[in-house]
C-alpha cells in the first residue's frame, strides 16, 4: 500500500523528473513516507547517514551547534529539495544538524538500501548521483555567495 | 586654411599688438603665451613682449626644455605646459555658498576671484583647439551641463596659430587635430619667420574676428606669403614625433581589457595623476564640501580629480579600480574608446601632453603600439615550428 | 484607453533646477530606524515644490558642509509628497545624514538617472529579486504595482537579506503578501534557531518562484555579485535579457553626467542608468574592475 503510493508521488518530486519509471519503481522500494513535527530533529552532526530525504511539504533547518550552546541556521530546504548527501560519500557521517521548523512531510530513503541498488546497476547509480551532482554544484554556488558577505559592509 | 571668400591679411608685430590693444579695450582678459616657471604657458597678457620671442621648447617623454632659438618668432613653440583647461575649466571652482546660521538655509551661487571674462586666447594651437571643442561637447551640448564653463565659454574668442615647430611627443596629424587650425577660431595666425621680414599671415574665421582684424593695421597677403602659410603648416605636419595608429582602436582596447600590457605600464605608472592634470580634455571632477568653525556658512567646490586616484571610484568599503592596471586601462580604454561612444570623438587630440609631464616616461602611443602587437600575435595562427 | 494609459502613467519626473549642481533646501519630517544599521528620512521642501519622481531615480542628497551621496528614493511615486530616502549608515555622509535631526535641513539635488519603467511590466509576470538595501530602490516600483495590481500577472518578491535583523520594511513585505496579491519568499544568509523562516542564497528562491519566462519581466537591485547570479539564472530560465532591469551602483559626485567617477566603460551610470537592462550591462559585469 506504501510502496504503491510513493510509485505515484515520487515522479512528481523534482528530484526524480526524468527518471525512467521502471527505476523509480525499483528505488521506492527503499522508501517510506515520513512526518516531522515542529522541531523535531531528523538527524545529529556525527551521527551515520542512514536515510535520503526527499521534502514534500514543510521546511527543514541544517544548523552547526555552536559553542554557546545554541545553534546558527546554515540552510534550509523544503518542499521540491532533497535533505543530506553524506549517505552517498564515506564515511557516511551527517555534517550537520537537520531540524523541522514546521510542519514537514518527506520522504525517507534507506541508505544502505538505496547504495547497495546503485552499485549493482551502473545506470542506476550514475542517475542518482548526476543528480546529487547537481544539486551539490547549485548549493556550493550559493554558499560561495554567501560567503562573500555580499549584503555586509565591504572592507577593504 | 584658406576658406573662399575670406581675405587672408598680412600683419606685422606691431599689428599684433594692435589686435591685443583692441581686445583689452573690449573688455577682453588676453591670455597668451608667455615664458613662467620654465615653461611657455598661458598667462593673462597685455604687450607682445609678454611672448615667446626667440623661445622654442624641446619635449620627450619625461622631458621639457626651453630652448633659445636663432630666430625672433615668437609663436614657434610646439604646446605650452598646460592648454585652455586651467582658464576655461578650473581646477577649483566655487559652485555655491549657503548661509547656516539662520532658520532656513541660504544658498547663493557664489562669485570667485577668477580674473573676469570676457577671455580671449592669443596664440592657441590646434591641438588645444579641438580640445576646447572637445569639452564643448562634454560639459556643454548634452542633457546637463556646466553651468560655470558655458559662462566663461560663451563669450570667448580665440586667436588660433598655425603649429610650426611641433615637439617629440607631437602626433596631432594621427588625431587628425592638427597642425593647422579648421575651425573653432575667430582668428587664425600662421607666422612667418623663415624667410623675409617676421611676419603673421591672419585670416578670420567669424564675423567677430573679421571685425577685429579690421582694427589692426594689415596688408592684403600677398600670393607668396599665402604659399609660404601653408608650406609652413605642411612641413609642421611632416615633422611630427610620434605616431598614434587609430585602427579600429576602440574594438582593440574593449577587447584587450586582460592584455599583459596592462600589468606592465601598471608595473610603472605611479599614479601620481599628471597624466590627466595636462590633458586637454581630462574632465573628471570631484566636490569637496567645506564649513567654517561656526557652522554657520558652508562651501562647496567643484575640483579636477583623476581616474588614476584610489578615491576616485570608492564605494562604501572600497574602491571599485584596486589596481594599478585597471586605472591606467579605464584612463586609456575612456580616451580612445569610449570616448567615441560616448561623445562621437576621440578624446584624444594629440598634444603628447601626457607623455612629456609623465614621470615615468610613459608614452601612450608607444602603449597602444604594443597592446596592438601583443593582441596581433595572440590571434595570428601558430605557425609551424621548424 | 486613455484613462488606463493615465492610470499606468509614472508622475514625470520634476525637471532639473536651473543650475543643477545647486541644491534645494528640505526639512527632515520624520526619521524612522529600520534596522540596526538602515534608517528611513521624511523629507519635505521648504519651497513647498513636491519633488516628483520616477520609482528608480534617485537624488544626491548632502549633509551641509560635510558632504553629499546619491540615495535612491524609496517612498511612494504616487505619494503624499514627503521624499522618502531609505539609507545606510555606512560612511561619514550617510552618519551625519542618519542622525539629522527632526526639523533641521539637508540639501537635495534631482531627481536624476533612469528610473524602473515597471509600467513596461504591465500585461505579464513580475519578478523582483532584491538583495539587502536593494529593497529601497525597489519599494517606488513594487508601491507602483500594488497600486495597478490588476495590470500584472503572477507578481513575486524574492528577497535575500543578511539576517533576520537586516531584513528592511517588514510591515510592507507582510502588507504586500497578505492584502496585495505578491508572493514574497524571504531568505536570510545566517540566522539563528529561532528562525523559522528560509536561509539561503536569493537565487535559490528563483527555482520556485512559479513565473512564465516569456511573459515576465525582472526588476533585481542588490550588490553587483548577487545582481549578475540572479539575472544569470533568470536569463537560463528563459527570460530575456532586456527584460532583466538592474540597479548599478557607482561613486557619483554630480549626478549630470559631469563628474565622470560612474563610468562603466561608455556608460555614464548617472545619467545611462543607474537602471539598465542586462542585455547592455551583461559584457560589462563580467570583468573586473572595469
Amino acid at each position: 500500500m506504501t510502496i504503491r503510493s510513493l510509485t505515484e508521488t515520487l515522479p512528481e518530486h523534482p528530484f526524480f523528473q526524468g527518471f525512467d519509471p521502471a527505476v523509480i519503481e525499483l528505488l521506492a522500494g527503499c522508501a517510506r513516507n515520513i512526518h516531522l513535527r515542529p522541531d523535531e530533529l531528523v538527524f545529529r552532526t556525527g551521527e551515520p547517514a542512514q536515510h535520503f530525504y526527499l521534502i514534500r511539504e514543510g521546511r527543514i533547518a541544517l544548523q552547526v551547534p555552536e559553542l554557546s550552546g545554541g545553534s546558527s541556521i546554515i540552510d534550509t530546504v523544503e518542499a521540491g529539495d532533497v535533505l543530506g548527501v553524506s549517505w552517498l560519500v564515506p564515511p557516511y557521517r551527517w555534517l550537520f544538524d537537520a531540524r523541522a521548523t514546521v510542519e514537514t512531510r518527506a520522504v525517507s530513503f534507506d541508505a544502505e538500501c538505496l547504495r547497495a541498488k546503485c552499485e549493482a546497476d551502473p545506470a542506476v547509480g550514475y542517475a542518482v548521483l548526476t543528480r546529487v551532482a547537481h544539486i551539490m554544484h547549485r548549493r556550493l554556488e550559493a554558499a560561495r555567495m554567501r560567503m562573500l558577505d555580499v549584503y555586509g559592509v565591504r572592507r577593504a | 586654411m584658406t576658406k573662399p571668400g575670406n581675405v587672408a591679411r598680412t600683419v606685422m608685430l606691431d599689428g599684433l599688438q594692435e589686435l591685443i590693444d583692441a581686445l583689452l579695450g573690449r573688455g577682453y582678459t588676453v591670455f597668451g603665451p608667455t615664458v613662467v616657471d620654465g615653461v611657455i604657458d598661458y598667462r593673462p597678457i597685455t604687450s607682445v613682449t609678454q611672448l615667446p620671442q626667440g623661445w622654442g621648447d624641446v619635449q620627450d617623454n619625461a622631458s621639457y626644455r626651453l630652448r633659445r632659438r636663432d630666430d625672433d618668432a615668437v609663436f614657434a613653440f610646439a604646446c605650452g605646459a598646460q592648454s585652455a583647461k586651467p582658464v576655461l575649466f578650473p581646477a577649483d571652482e566655487l559652485l555655491w555658498r549657503a548661509r547656516l546660521g539662520g532658520a532656513e538655509p541660504e544658498i547663493e551661487r557664489a562669485v570667485d576671484d577668477k580674473p573676469a571674462p570676457p577671455y580671449a586666447f592669443l596664440g592657441l594651437r590646434s591641438c588645444d583647439l579641438a580640445a576646447i571643442g572637445i569639452h564643448d561637447r562634454v560639459l556643454s551640448s548634452r542633457q546637463f551641463g556646466d553651468t560655470h564653463y558655458a559662462l566663461r565659454r560663451e563669450d570667448t574668442l580665440i586667436v588660433a596659430v598655425t603649429c610650426t615647430d611641433p615637439a617629440g611627443t607631437c602626433f596631432c596629424v594621427s588625431m587628425d587635430t592638427g597642425p593647422v587650425p579648421r575651425s573653432g577660431f575667430d582668428l587664425a595666425v600662421t607666422e612667418l619667420y623663415a624667410d623675409g621680414p617676421h611676419r603673421f599671415v591672419v585670416e578670420a574665421g567669424t564675423p567677430r574676428g573679421e571685425e577685429l582684424l579690421d582694427q589692426v593695421a594689415s596688408t592684403a597677403a600677398s600670393d607668396e606669403d599665402l604659399v609660404a602659410a601653408e608650406r609652413v603648416g605642411a612641413e609642421a605636419a611632416a615633422r611630427m614625433g610620434r605616431v598614434l595608429d587609430g585602427t579600429n582602436l576602440k574594438d582593440l582596447l574593449y577587447d584587450n581589457t586582460e592584455s599583459p600590457v596592462w600589468d606592465d605600464v601598471a608595473s610603472r605608472c605611479l599614479r601620481c595623476t599628471n597624466c590627466t592634470l595636462v590633458c586637454p580634455t581630462c574632465f573628471c571632477t570631484s566636490i569637496t564640501d567645506a564649513s567654517d568653525l561656526t557652522g554657520t556658512t558652508a562651501e562647496r567646490h567643484r575640483v579636477w580629480d583623476s581616474c588614476f586616484s584610489e578615491e576616485y571610484s570608492y564605494i562604501h568599503g572600497g574602491a571599485v579600480r584596486e589596481s594599478g592596471r585597471s586605472r591606467y586601462r579605464q584612463w586609456m580604454t575612456h580616451k580612445l574608446a569610449a570616448w567615441h561612444d560616448q561623445f562621437g570623438s576621440s578624446g584624444c587630440v594629440g598634444c603628447g601632453r601626457c607623455i612629456t609631464w609623465c614621470p615615468a616616461a610613459i608614452d601612450i602611443t608607444a602603449e597602444v603600439a604594443e597592446l596592438r602587437r601583443l593582441a596581433e600575435q595572440r590571434q595570428r595562427p601558430q605557425e609551424a615550428r621548424p | 484607453m486613455t484613462e488606463l494609459l493615465e492610470a499606468t502613467a509614472q508622475p514625470t519626473p520634476d525637471p532639473p533646477t536651473p543650475d543643477p549642481m545647486v541644491p534645494r533646501v528640505f526639512r527632515v519630517e520624520r526619521t524612522r530606524q529600520d534596522t540596526r544599521d538602515t534608517y528611513t528620512l521624511e523629507l519635505s521642501p521648504l519651497d513647498g515644490e513636491p519633488l516628483r519622481f520616477a520609482p528608480g531615480q534617485f537624488t544626491m542628497l548632502q549633509a551641509w558642509g560635510i558632504g553629499e551621496v546619491p540615495i535612491s528614493i524609496s517612498g511612494d511615486p504616487h505619494g503624499s509628497g514627503l521624499l522618502e530616502h531609505t539609507i545606510r549608515n555606512v560612511g561619514n555622509v550617510t552618519r551625519a545624514l542618519v542622525h539629522t535631526s527632526r526639523g533641521a535641513t539637508v540639501g537635495v539635488r534631482g531627481p536624476f538617472g533612469t528610473g524602473w519603467e515597471v509600467e513596461r511590466g504591465a500585461g505579464g509576470d513580475v519578478v523582483f529579486i532584491v538583495g539587502g538595501i536593494g529593497l529601497a530602490p525597489l519599494r517606488p516600483a513594487i508601491l507602483h504595482v500594488v497600486r495597478h495590481r490588476d495590470q500584472y500577472g503572477r507578481v513575486v518578491l524574492l528577497y535575500g537579506a543578511r539576517t533576520p535583523d537586516d531584513i528592511l520594511f517588514a510591515p510592507d513585505l507582510e502588507h504586500w503578501q497578505d492584502d496585495c496579491g505578491i508572493d514574497v519568499a524571504v531568505t536570510v544568509d545566517n540566522a539563528p534557531h529561532s528562525w523559522r523562516g528560509r536561509v539561503g542564497f536569493v537565487t535559490s528562491l528563483i527555482p520556485r518562484a512559479g513565473f512564465d519566462p516569456l511573459r515576465t519581466t525582472a526588476y533585481v537591485c542588490g550588490p553587483e555579485v548577487m545582481m549578475r547570479s540572479s539575472a544569470l539564472a533568470l536569463r537560463d530560465r528563459g527570460v530575456a535579457a532586456d527584460r532583466i532591469r538592474l540597479s548599478m551602483e557607482r561613486s557619483m559626485k554630480c549626478g549630470i553626467g559631469l563628474c565622470g567617477h560612474c563610468q562603466l566603460r561608455e556608460l555614464f551610470l548617472c545619467v545611462d542608468g543607474p537602471v539598465l537592462g542586462f542585455d547592455r550591462l551583461e559584457p560589462l559585469m563580467s570583468r573586473w574592475e572595469l
